[in-house]
């Protein structure tokens, strides 16, 4: 019941675009139609369950202080920290490439949706940002890190497609021409955070 | 990815240390060509740290250093790297400095450290670094690179840090967590919108139509 708990925390109340930002740029940038708009949230949905458990794999049995005493007794006290960056982001890169490669090999029509988006993702915030978060937050198991990160892209799916269901509509309106394009966005995506605040009253 | 050349003319001498063009590179991206309002890049940090200026200030202080020393870098290897693999090299580079970053600031600011938490690191995936490495550094020499890093740096500063006023001062009544409000009497209730994540998409959108309403950029 936790992790499920976990998961609904993640989508609706820690919601990574409207509560903290992560992957802005992708968010903006691919939110012009719905149909792409689904293809890049589904890819960010499955690379990020599959990302933030491999990392707080890495980060537990590697690079936390005294991880890598399943190796040797030998290594006690020893933190490799610091390359938590490096780490990650090589994870997170070597990981994107190998579940396109795994996609394009098993599911060629999934790869004809999700392909041109797979190799964006590997520098899309939210993937990063959501392996740093479950460092962070210190979940104690894997099956929590893997609730967290598909809660997490579920709700950045959800945000995605809104947005771009609106701008679809709002496309038609007389928008001051200076609000055009980022500015509206950005208005239309506070006004989506205020109802998601609405969330921040259930206690789980 | 298309990478934009700094227009080569033909230098019969060295070129000046400042010459116009040069000048340009660092003056473009403060407005016309601004990273965060006109390129639409960057933005999730800028909304994340900006609640208080003093963070800002560090985060801002971080990517400006990030992005010139990457471009540096980037640019001095820039004929050495294979172009199926770059993205990777770019990614590795930009996480050593990155690196430098987060490791100097957890032993000269630890506070700020833990308040910038995750967003330090977050620095890596900053499409403003990314994309300047990507369409500059890739095809330019490194001073250039240099400057364009700077240019860059700063219209990214001063986007974040007008955002961070405005929040801190209508959020928390306070300029640099020195409370105005309360120093000159004023009677003041914290706009506890502007602290959430909501106000920083209303004022950056404020800004930016300011901003567009002056250069008349439309988009579309």
């Amino acid at each position: 019941m936790d992790l499920v708990n976990l998961g609904i925390k993640s989508i609706f109340i820690d919601n990574m675009i409207f509560a903290y930002f992560l992957g802005m740029c992708s968010y903006l940038a691919v939110s012009k139609k719905v149909s792409t708009a689904i293809g890049l949230g589904a890819a960010v949905v499955f690379v990020l369950t599959i990302i933030v458990p491999a990392n707080w794999m890495v980060q537990q049995y590697i690079l936390k202080e005294s991880a890598l005493t399943w190796l040797s007794p030998q290594f006690e006290g020893m933190n490799l920290e610091f390359l938590q960056f490096i780490m990650f982001i090589a994870i997170i890169a070597a990981m994107v490439q190998l579940v396109e490669m795994i996609v394009e090999k098993v599911s060629p029509a999934l790869y004809g949706t999700l392909g041109i988006f797979l190799p964006l993702i590997a520098v899309n915030c939210a993937i990063l940002g959501g392996s740093l978060f479950m460092q962070e937050r210190e979940y104690q198991s894997l099956a929590q890190a893997t609730s967290f990160g598909l809660g997490s892209g579920v709700g950045w799916f959800l945000a995605i497609v809104g947005i771009a269901a609106i701008r679809e509509k709002i496309r038609y309106s007389n928008v001051p021409g200076p609000l055009r394009g980022l500015g509206i966005t950005f208005i239309i995506t506070g006004l989506m955070g205020i109802a998601f605040m609405s969330f921040l009253g259930i206690k789980l | 990815m298309s990478t934009e050349v700094a227009e080569e003319k033909v230098v019969k001498k060295s070129e000046a240390l400042l010459s116009k063009r040069r000048k340009k590179l660092v003056a473009d991206p403060l407005n016309e060509d601004n990273p965060i309002t006109i390129q639409v890049l960057g933005i999730c940090s800028a909304l994340a740290v900006t609640v208080k200026m003093e963070p800002t200030i560090i985060m801002a202080l971080g990517v400006t250093f990030t992005i010139v020393f990457s471009n540096l870098l980037i640019s001095l290897i820039r004929n050495f790297i294979p172009n199926r693999i770059r993205i990777i090299v770019q990614l590795a580079v930009v996480a050593l400095f990155v690196t430098l970053v987060s490791e100097f600031l957890k032993a000269y600011n630890y506070p700020m450290y833990k308040v910038l938490g995750a967003f330090v690191g977050l620095i890596i995936t900053n499409c403003i670094v990314m994309g300047r490495l990507e369409a500059f550094a890739m095809g330019n020499k490194p001073y250039d690179s240099i400057l364009d890093g700077f240019g860059s740096g700063l219209g990214y500063a001063w986007i974040i840090l007008a955002v961070s006023f405005f929040r801190e001062f209508l959020g928390s009544g306070s300029i640099l967590n020195f409370k105005v409000f309360q120093a000159l009497g004023i009677p003041y209730v914290n706009n506890g919108l502007m602290v959430d994540s909501i106000g920083a998409f209303m004022i950056l959108a404020i800004i930016i139509w300011v901003q567009r309403t002056k250069t008349g950029y439309v988009e579309q």
